[in-house]
């Protein structure tokens, strides 16, 4: 029998492949040992040099990629802990509950931009709401955006806020396909209804939210919008990530070879690390 | 019959005789821009440009956001395309990715815009894509006004790749009605011993700014603060920085370089002048208002404009928005000089020469040029001749949003201010202090050598962390110098200095 027009059908999916995945990677990866910039436009070969350069001579970098990992690791605990009981919340039959559901999902529907320029409105220190109320609180004004620790966790509250729903609304998913009968076996018991959650609920509840953990580890990694609008990357560099500091090194200076291998880099430790994540996170929420 | 010829002869004549203000009348009747003045007769008025036909030719502008310069070219694209018949698209694009969005497809031998804005200091990246401006334009009358140093700054060793639609450069702007009030002249001795006026030095500038911060002196019910300036890192803070490093670091004494020395190439911006500068900049995070460490240009200009300090430096945009009569503080500005300093640093001698310096600093600001590679290159020195013609640079000049700036000598005559409802002192002290600006022999240019940008963003990033606190601002000044002999290492000394040597012969007057 002849198998080789099946071959064929393989290939508007193989070439879409190449197209999308394996081509961007390649040529990033034969960027990254250019020297392309502002003022060598062109392909040449350095071989390692922008390599060496990195991982040699670069801190700000490996700052960026540290001050990511707390950023993202916090603001996904926070979107999962906060999620995870607001779809509990919906989960029970209670009043109001469709429109508390559509209520929850406000904050993921709107354009990140646009709804971080609106919160960094809200948190400008001398001409923003925020610290008005506070002000007639008798509280002073809180440094928001130019203290470089608290505006880390500005960066947190506005990323908690535009993120959360998404966790919800997977993790409400999860709790709508839970089978009923483990639940009528602990009623029958006379479990309370924290024995419930902790020995019913969210072991049944561990395959998808370490689904949804690392799709949202995934995503808070590339954290870029955000921080773009809301401080830059400041005060200092003390809210740059890796994403942001990868964008200027390409598109503000222009820098394309030295951007390429910054974000191959960046990419083969995120897989390695989300790897490694996945692995622990199944360990310690799955028991077999 | 002799009645009929009389009064042919006096129509004739009042025909004649008013031409000028029939012939203005009909343009800005059409174009309400112009209403001011009318078309202004010159190679490329609304007369001459009507007379062009473009029509089934399109014309593709990359410029920046509504409304800084981004407005102004729509609307004179809308004109331009009324006049001539051309269609005329017009990009907007954000500051920060002009030069990214005109430098990929010029690198890649494209030319998806005819027209690309930017800035000033992108002419040594960008001239080799750049046809130059040909001969029949640089010769022309609105030319021929254009200041020296704005032809020097849209020109690269005697080409002038970028048409000159603005000029830019960093002044102080300070509250007059603050400045000059007897009562606030008599508390400010009392309380420190020393005469309130216009600073003459940073050091004045940041003691007056200490004393008029946190608390509400215009009666206005809310606290003001001493100074608004530019400190938000990626956001052009680093020319608010070069700016208060003038006074310190550029010594009439030493030619031959102002951030490198010429002859070694070695970055001079961790010497002590630049040290001391970082070091009252510090200091002026105490005086700026909440969140000031955060303010980018927009939130500069927002801040001076609305009245909420007493001071601010920067570009023409923040005195000419504060200006508008609808600002809280119209009429109640004043302009003058970048304050000095008491002692300015030789390198040569290794040691401060003590004695009064001063230093303008001739900032970049914005450019335009068109893509050697357009074939539209006549229609498009055609639309910027246009875009620039006296009647709409008088137009433009006194909107603030719009970001054009005075770049001709004309624009330092009081009347142009007066005519737009400035008050006669205030149009003074504005023309004067750019006229003086335009006279120093001591002034700085950007930098404009290739790598400009990796350059900029490393002494903007260590800048940046000495206000936040992160590095003392020596430790700053080093991280950064070391950055940039890093990238002189990358781009050729050679390379750098041979750019950096165009720039320094106008500096030391040369060009």
């Amino acid at each position: 029998m002849n198998f080789k027009h099946k071959f064929v059908f393989l290939f508007p999916g193989l070439f879409v492949l190449i197209g999308i995945l394996i081509f961007p990677i390649i040529f990033t990866i034969r960027l990254s040992l250019s020297g392309w910039n502002s003022y060598t436009p062109e392909m040449n070969f350095i071989g390692i040099t922008n390599y060496i350069r990195l991982f040699t001579d670069d801190p700000r970098f490996w700052e960026s990629f540290f001050r990511l990992s707390f950023l993202s690791v916090t603001t996904v605990i926070l979107q999962y802990v906060i999620g995870f009981a607001l779809a509990m919340m919906v989960w029970r039959e209670i009043k109001f509950k469709r429109f508390f559901r559509v209520i929850f999902l406000v904050p993921m529907m709107t354009t990140p931009v646009i709804m971080t320029v609106i919160w960094r409105t809200f948190f400008h220190e001398s001409l923003g709401p925020v610290n008005d109320l506070l002000g007639g609180l008798g509280v002073k004004p809180i440094l928001w955006l130019s203290d470089p620790i608290i505006a880390k966790f500005t960066v947190i509250i506005v990323e908690v806020w535009q993120w959360t729903p998404f966790m919800f609304l997977l993790l409400l998913a999860g709790l709508l396909s839970l089978p009923k009968e483990p639940f009528l076996a602990a009623a029958i018991d006379g479990a309370s209804p924290f024995r419930k959650f902790v020995y019913v609920t969210f072991p049944l509840m561990a395959p998808i939210s370490i689904g949804a953990i690392i799709i949202r580890l995934i995503e808070a990694s590339k954290i870029m919008d955000t921080v773009f609008v809301l401080t830059s990357g400041g005060p200092g560099t003390a809210t740059e990530t890796s994403s942001f500091y990868i964008y200027i090194k390409g598109l503000r200076e222009f820098q394309m070879g030295y951007a390429a291998t910054l974000s191959f880099t960046y990419l083969v430790i995120m897989i390695i690390s989300l790897t490694i994540i996945a692995k622990v996170l199944t360990k310690l929420m799955i028991k077999e | 019959m002799k009645t009929i010829k009389t009064c042919v002869t006096a129509l004739i004549s009042a025909l004649l005789v008013f031409s000028p203000v029939a012939y203005a009348d009909k343009w800005s009747d059409q174009f309400p821009h112009i209403k001011a003045t009318g078309d202004i007769p010159g190679d490329c008025s609304y007369e001459s440009m009507s007379k062009k036909n473009y029509k089934g030719k399109t014309l593709k502008i990359n410029t920046h956001a509504v409304p800084v310069m981004g407005e102004p070219t729509a609307l004179h694209a809308e004109q331009f395309a009324k006049l001539t018949g051309a269609k005329v698209d017009v990009t907007h694009t954000p500051a920060g990715d002009l030069y990214a969005k005109a430098m990929v497809p010029f690198q890649a031998g494209q030319a998806p815009y005819d027209i690309v804005f930017g800035f000033s200091n992108f002419i040594n990246d960008w001239r080799r894509y750049l046809e130059p401006v040909p001969k029949k334009y640089v010769e022309m009358k609105q030319m021929k006004d254009v200041t020296p140093s704005h032809i020097g700054v849209a020109s690269w060793d005697g080409v002038m790749y970028q048409f000159p639609v603005d000029g830019d450069r960093h002044y102080l702007k300070y509250r007059k009605d603050v400045i000059d009030n007897p009562e606030y002249q008599k508390q400010y001795k009392e309380a420190t011993g020393k005469e309130l006026r216009v600073p003459q030095t940073w050091k004045e500038y940041g003691e007056m700014a200490a004393y008029f911060n946190n608390w509400d002196w215009d009666g206005d019910g809310e606290k003001e603060y001493g100074s608004a300036e530019v400190m938000k890192k990626d956001d052009l803070m680093y020319a608010a920085f070069y700016s208060r490093s003038a006074a310190y670091s550029k010594n009439p004494k030493t030619p031959g370089g102002f951030f490198f020395d010429l002859e070694t190439m070695k970055p001079l911006i961790n010497n002590p002048g630049f040290v001391e500068a970082l070091t009252d900049w510090v200091e002026a995070t105490k005086y700026v208002p909440p969140g000031g460490i955060n303010f980018g240009l927009g939130d500069e200009i927002g801040s001076f404009g609305g009245g909420q300090t007493l001071f601010s430096f920067s570009w023409d945009d923040a005195f000419v928005a504060a200006m508008q009569p609808d600002s809280p503080i119209n009429n109640k500005v004043g302009a003058a000089q970048l304050p000095g300093a008491m002692k300015v640093w030789n390198r040569k001698t290794n040691s401060w020469d003590e004695g009064f310096n001063q230093a303008p600093f001739f900032v970049w600001g914005w450019a335009v040029g068109v893509a050697k590679k357009s074939k539209e290159k006549e229609m498009a020195f055609d639309y910027l001749c246009f875009f620039a013609n006296e009647a709409n640079h008088q137009a433009d000049i006194g909107i603030g949003r719009f970001g054009v700036n005075p770049f001709r000598n004309d624009d330092f005559k009081v009347d142009v201010w007066t005519q737009i409802g400035w008050d006669k002192d205030i149009a003074q002290s504005y023309v004067d202090t750019l006229a003086q600006m335009e006279q120093s022999k001591n002034r700085v240019f950007p930098l404009r050598v290739p790598g400009t940008f990796e350059f900029n963003a490393a002494l903007a990033t260590a800048a940046a962390k000495a206000l936040a606190g992160q590095l003392s601002p020596q430790a700053a000044l080093d991280e950064a110098a070391k950055q940039w002999e890093d990238i002189l290492n990358r781009v050729g000394k050679d390379n750098v200095r041979k750019a950096y040597a165009v720039g320094v012969a106008m500096e030391d007057n040369k060009q």
